[in-house]
Parts: structure tokens; sequence; C-alpha cells
């Protein structure tokens, strides 16, 4: 009868120490979904920090009219840089990496389904962020024109064409996101194969992690999503190397073609990259308030939901583009649409934590900063969907604004969340509470300083992208208060590098489970071992540690 | 204690009974739906683009039914079948066989299409670059042609790692998914089939 208790008896940990050369070796050569779902975070954290100073330049040049820290063309680089890094080398990864690392364990399992697809996608990942930055170095080609792409991370057609892009930035762009494309279907295939076939027995889908839930929706959402614009891409280079017409308008091709299939990808891509901030909360946010998740299967609906209604509101990224007014009101009604579920999920959250017993940790801090500045992405994305309201704001920094609470004060703030959560987990070593908070504060004080001022200067009429600004406009005071706030931010970041290089080099050791947590990845060791579980778990609820610390009062009995 | 006990059972018996899909069939399930949502692409593509070429070659110009071609890659979601069949009986001779023809009927529609596409680029004087009609067709029918070949390439190494005695019995589930992606294949053949030379085609 003991065979079938739970596991939790403490795997030994790794034994001895590793020479330079076995360790890298040891990293490289894994196909192990813990070492591959951290070098998945590490490298989208680096590529943060990249594309954050990217950020961080062109708010310097934009903090006084007529400024001159860099010329025109090398801004419209630093923008399409800025943008395509966020979104394919920081967004995608960490889909990748935190599903990687933490489904298996949330579902009782050794590892994916298929470990070697596994650490295949995380190095085409890796080749084609590196592709994109090499253009750099070689986006010239033998006409000299051209460094890295500056087309924009939407790369509009025809301006992406070869009578419009010359040198080779463009290909690096498409060939770059093509590639590291491959990467996220194939880490997208995994995850499914793993929530589907990998659960250890009594792991049913009622009974699944939130988290794992969102994850799997997460991926369905990849595999339909990016196609479309792996497609576009193919399409691309086509035009550009073969002379095909798919958006030459010279021959009849369309470039509003381009829009739509970037577009069919483009909106659920933002659903891809919020799932992982869903996923998080749905966790962290029940452990600091001692229930559990508030409406699970309403949460469970609500993802669902999300999951199809968002496959088809692409075309309100194009209201200025002069579509039919039947194809306006279709898209700013579905754009509605798709607000209820996420309502849902906003109220679900609040009431999670309403009436629960709060610990404020640094991670239920970066929550609750969540729920508030995701609330504020969400309306300013209600009146963008209002296709007259568009009209005036489409392509101004109120978009920019909106985006950015939507991406960083939903996707970024969540992320630290669950690094505060999980770290002590993956690391083994303890995060400092009193720098979190410095952190937390920092940011939070300097994200909304950068971009609450940013909604005022769009309504005023300030488009994106432009390089420079003439005084007198009413624009200079909030472009001045936003990059300050920057300033805010990096010191908030260095907190947080600090914080970890301070943890990981003589941090407090983390115990098994520091946070008094329910779910299955906080019942082996930490951090676990390369097996996980030394003998897989059984689960009778859907808080199978919960039932194990309360024999007497297990969540079976009422499930 | 007695409950305690008869949880312990129920959760013995739970973990016995405990199924789960095979990760091979989900994994290739959604390989496919991923697969299909791409060409679905390219075909939206086609048909947003047919009649709108500025300049000829027009379709009913130059296309031709390739009914042979398309009745030998159908026939080939036959054939592997057989195949198939044969080596679930361990009827390693029969297998072989139905494979090879397989491989055969494959590699004749994708000859086939190569001479279509000559004669089109040579006789026809169409090429990927000369209208929109030439830009969809060849990137449609060129993004299938190339799934007939990464088959291919694996019907045959099937065949060959066969060949050279390897037990492929052993492999009934890999091979279950191999004949799976052809179907696949010849099942996009019918969907280019119908935009291409029937939609496409005003008569």
């Amino acid at each position: 009868m003991a065979t079938i208790d739970y596991p939790l008896q403490r795997p030994k940990a790794e034994p001895g120490e590793f020479s330079f050369s076995e360790t890298v070796y040891k990293w490289v050569a894994t196909v192990d979904h813990k070492r591959l779902g951290l070098m998945y975070i590490a490298s989208a954290l680096i590529f943060f920090v990249v594309a954050g100073l990217m950020a961080t330049v062109m708010r310097l040049q934009l903090m006084f009219p007529n400024g001159h820290v860099v010329a025109p063309d090398t801004f419209n680089r630093l923008f399409t840089m800025h943008g395509t890094s966020m979104v394919f080398l920081v967004g995608m990864p960490l889909v990748a990496g935190l599903s990687n690392y933490l489904v298996p364990l949330m579902i009782g399992a050794r590892d994916m389904a298929f470990p070697r697809l596994n650490a295949f996608g995380f190095w085409i990942f890796l080749l084609g962020g590196l592709l994109l930055y090499y253009s750099y170095l070689g986006g010239g080609g033998l006409s000299g024109d051209g460094s890295a792409p500056d087309v924009g991370w939407f790369a509009y057609a025809p301006l992406t064409e070869r009578s419009f892009s010359r040198g080779h930035s463009s290909d690096y762009w498409a060939l770059g996101i093509l590639v590291s494309g491959f990467g996220s279907i194939a880490s997208a295939i995994n995850v499914i194969a793993t929530t589907f076939c990998m659960r250890c027995p009594g792991m049913t889908l009622k009974r699944m992690p939130m988290f794992v839930w969102v994850m799997l929706i997460d991926s369905w959402l990849i595999l339909v999503a990016l196609p479309p614009l792996s497609a576009a891409q193919v399409m691309l280079l086509l035009d550009r190397y073969l002379g095909a017409n798919f958006f030459n308008t010279q021959n009849g091709g369309s470039a509003v073609l381009w829009q739509h299939y970037f577009w069919i990808f483009g909106h659920p891509e933002v659903y891809i990259l919020i799932f992982p901030a869903f996923a998080i909360l749905s966790e962290v946010i029940p452990i600091f308030s001692r229930k559990p998740l508030f409406g699970r299967p309403a949460m469970v609906a609500a993802v669902v939901a999300i999951g199809f209604i968002s496959l088809g509101v692409w075309a309100h990224h194009m209201f200025a583009v002069g579509m039919t007014s039947w194809s306006n009101t279709f898209f700013a009604a579905s754009s509605m649409l798709v607000g209820i579920p996420t309502g849902i999920k906003i109220f679900n959250w609040t009431a999670t934590m309403y009436g629960g017993r709060l610990r404020f940790s640094t991670a239920l801090l970066f929550c609750c900063g969540f729920l508030f500045q995701f609330l504020v992405a969400g309306l300013t994305g209600i009146m963008l969907a209002v296709a007259p309201f568009d009209w005036q704001l489409h392509d101004s920094y109120f978009v920019v604004a909106h985006f950015h609470f939507t991406l960083v004060g939903g996707l970024v703030f969540a992320l630290f969340a669950g690094i505060y959560y999980w770290f002590p987990k993956a690391i083994g070593k303890m995060l400092d509470e009193k720098l979190g908070k410095w952190h937390f504060w920092l940011f939070t004080i300097g994200f909304n300083m950068t971009f609450i001022p940013l909604h005022w200067a769009g309504m005023l009429g300030m488009p994106r992208r432009i390089y420079t600004y003439a005084p007198g406009r009413g624009w200079e005071l909030w472009n001045f208060i936003a990059t300050v706030g920057v300033f805010f931010q990096i010191a908030g970041v260095l907190f947080f590098v600090w914080n970890v290089l301070r943890a990981a080099l003589r941090g407090k050791p983390a115990p098994d489970d520091p946070w008094d947590a329910w779910t299955l990845e906080w019942a082996t060791s930490s951090p676990p071992p390369e097996y996980n579980f030394e003998k897989l778990p059984v689960v009778r609820s859907s808080r199978p540690l919960w039932d194990l610390k309360h024999p007497q009062d297990p969540d079976w009995k009422w499930e | 204690m007695a409950h305690g006990h008869l949880v312990a059972e129920n959760a013995l018996v739970m973990e016995r009974q405990w199924k789960l899909p095979d990760r091979g069939t989900v994994g290739i399930i959604f390989l496919i739906v991923t697969e299909s949502v791409l060409f679905s692409m390219f075909v939206i593509a086609y048909l947003i683009y047919l009649n709108k070429s500025l300049v000829g070659p027009y379709p009913k110009d130059v296309l031709e039914l390739p009914i042979l071609a398309s009745i030998c890659l159908l026939s080939s979601s036959g054939t592997i079948v057989f195949a198939e069949h044969a080596l679930k009986h361990n009827r390693l001779g029969p297998f072989k066989l139905w494979w090879a023809l397989t491989i055969l009927l494959g590699a004749y529609f994708l000859w086939a299409t190569g001479v279509e596409w000559r004669k089109l680029i040579y006789d026809d004087h169409l090429t990927i670059s000369t209208n929109l009609f030439g830009t969809t067709f060849y990137s449609l029918v060129g993004l299938h042609a190339s799934h007939v070949i990464v088959g291919l390439v694996f019907l045959t190494m099937v065949l060959v790692v066969t060949l050279l005695g390897f037990p492929i019995q052993t492999q009934l589930r890999r091979v279950l998914f191999l004949s799976w992606y052809w179907h696949f294949v010849d099942a996009v053949w019918v969907i280019v089939f119908t935009v291409v030379y029937i939609i496409g085609l005003p008569r």
C-alpha cells in the first residue's frame, strides 16, 4: 500500500562538481525540460534588456523637441528591432520557457512528450534571434544599403519589397522570424501532447492546474495563428528573391493582403503573449490569498472563449485602411466581444483576493499592479475598438500607450510575479523580499510615469514612430515626463538584476515549498532533480498538495 | 482508518486504469492542424488573386487537367493502407510491395508536376514573376509538391531500411503516423485540384 502514497521522499541532489566544459556540454546537449525552460527564459531576459535599452535610446531622443541623440534612419531601426525583439524574442520564448519548465512539473510528469523536439525548438528559436541581430552586420548586403530592418515590427508591404527595402535587412527580418516561428510551433505541439498524454494518474482535465489550462489554449493559438505569418513571410521572400507579385502593387498585387495576413497572426499573437500572464496570475493570486481560484470553470471557459474569439478580431488593426462599413462593424463588435471573457478573468482574480488572507509578498504586489494596469489597457482597448474613435487615434501615441499597458503593465508585471514566485523552485535560492519591494515600487512608478503621459501625447495628435517633433504642440511636457519615468524603470530592473545575482550566488537556500502552495511542482525538491518525481504522484483533486497537508479535510471530499 | 484504506484502494485502481492518448497520435494530429492553416493561407491567396492578373497567360489558356497524376496520387493513399495492413499482420513481402508501389505512384505525380511546370515555363512563358496567376499557382502547387517530396523522402527511408533487413514491424506506430501524413498530403491535393483546376478554370 505504501507505494501508492504521495512521492514526498526527497530525491537526492545531483552529486559532485563539474568542470566548465562538462557544464557547458550538459546545457548544450540537454533534452531536460527544466534546463531548456531556463535557457528559454534566460535568452528572453537577455533580449529584454537589449530591446529595453533600444527603447531607452528612443525615449532620450524624444525627451525634448528637435532631439539629436540618434539619426532618423537609426531611429527607424531602433523601433523596428525593439518591437520585433520584444514580441518574437522576448514574449515567444517566455511562453515556451514557462510552459516548458512548469507544465510537466504541474501535471506530475517526468519530461515533455517530445524532449528532443523540445531541444530542437529552443535552438532553432535562438538561431532565428541571432539571424535577426546578424542583420546589423550583414544587412547591408552587396548593394551596401540598409543594415538592421527599419520597416516597423509589422513590416508593411510594399515597404518591404525589393524596390523600397534595399540590401538584406528585410530578408533577415523575414528569415529570422520565420525560423524562430518553427521553434514556437514545435514547442506548442509539444505542450499540447504533454498535457494530453503525460498527466499523472488522477490528473483529469477537471483537476488540471489553471496554469496548464491556459498554456494549453495558448499552444492552440500558436498552432493556428503562426502559420499565417509564416505564409506571409514565405510570400514576401518569394517576392524579394524570385520576383513574385504577392505584394507588388505594380503587377496587381495587394499591400492590404499583407496587412490581413499579418494581423490574422498579429492579433491572436497579443493573446499568445498575454496568456502566460493569465496563467501566472491564476496560480500566484490564490496562493497569496489563501483561497482557491474563484470560479474555476468560468476561468477555463473564458480562456477557451478567448482562444476562439481572438481569431476573429484582427482587422481592428486596419480600420484606417478603408474597409467596407460591414467589415468595420463586424470587427468592432467582435473586438468588444473578446472583452467579455477577459473581464470575467479580471473579476475572478479580484474575487479570489476578496475576503482572502492576503500576504503581500513581491509576487502578489506585481499581480496587483497587473490587475490595475491591465484593466486600464483593456478599457483603452475597448475605446480603440470603436472604429470612428480609432480613425482619430490610429497610429498615434495613444495606441503605443495602450499596447504598452497590456504588454509591459500586463505581461512584464506578471512575469516578475512569476519569477518571484517560482525562482526558489527553479534555482533553489530565495529572492530577497526587501529588494523585491524596491524593484516593484520603482518599476511601477516608472512604468506609469512613462506610459500614462503618452496617452495624452497621443490624444494631442502625436503620431507614433516620428523621430522628433517641433516645439509648441503641447507634447513637450508629456514626452519629458515619459522619459524621466524610464530611469525609474531602469532603476527597478537594476534592483531585480542585483536581487537575482545575489540570490543565485549567496542567497538563502529555498525550502521545497516556501509559499505553502497546492500544486505538484512544490511536491519535489528545490531545484527539482532531472527526473522530477521519484515516484509519479497520484492526484485526487485540483489541489493535491492541500490534500496531502490536510488529510482530515482533503479537497477530494468536496469536488 | 478503514476509510483511509478504502481511498488507497481507489487510488490503486485509478493508477491501474489510468489511460491517456498516445503522444505520437496527438503530436501528428496537431502537426496536421498547423499545416492545414499554412495551406489555407496559400489557397486563400490563390482565390483572392483569381482573375486579377494584369497580363496573360491566364489559367484557361495554359492549364490542362492533371487527371492521371491525380488518380495516381489519390490511389497511393489506398496502397499505403494495404501496406499498413500487411505490416500489421507481419507479412513483410506484401508490405514491401505495396509500400514500393506507393512510392512509385507518388514519384509519378511529382514527375507529372515537373512535366507540367516545364511546359508552362518553356512553352507558355509563365513564370512566378509573370503575373498574379503565376505567382499564386507556383507557390500553392509548389508548396504541395514540396510536401510530396518530404513524404517521398520518408517513405523511401522506410523502404530502404526494410530492404536492408531492419525489423520495420517493430515501428508500426511510426509507419502509421507517416501514412497519416501521406493521407494529409493527398487530401490537400483534392483541395488544390478543386481550387486551381475546377474553380480557377471558368468554362
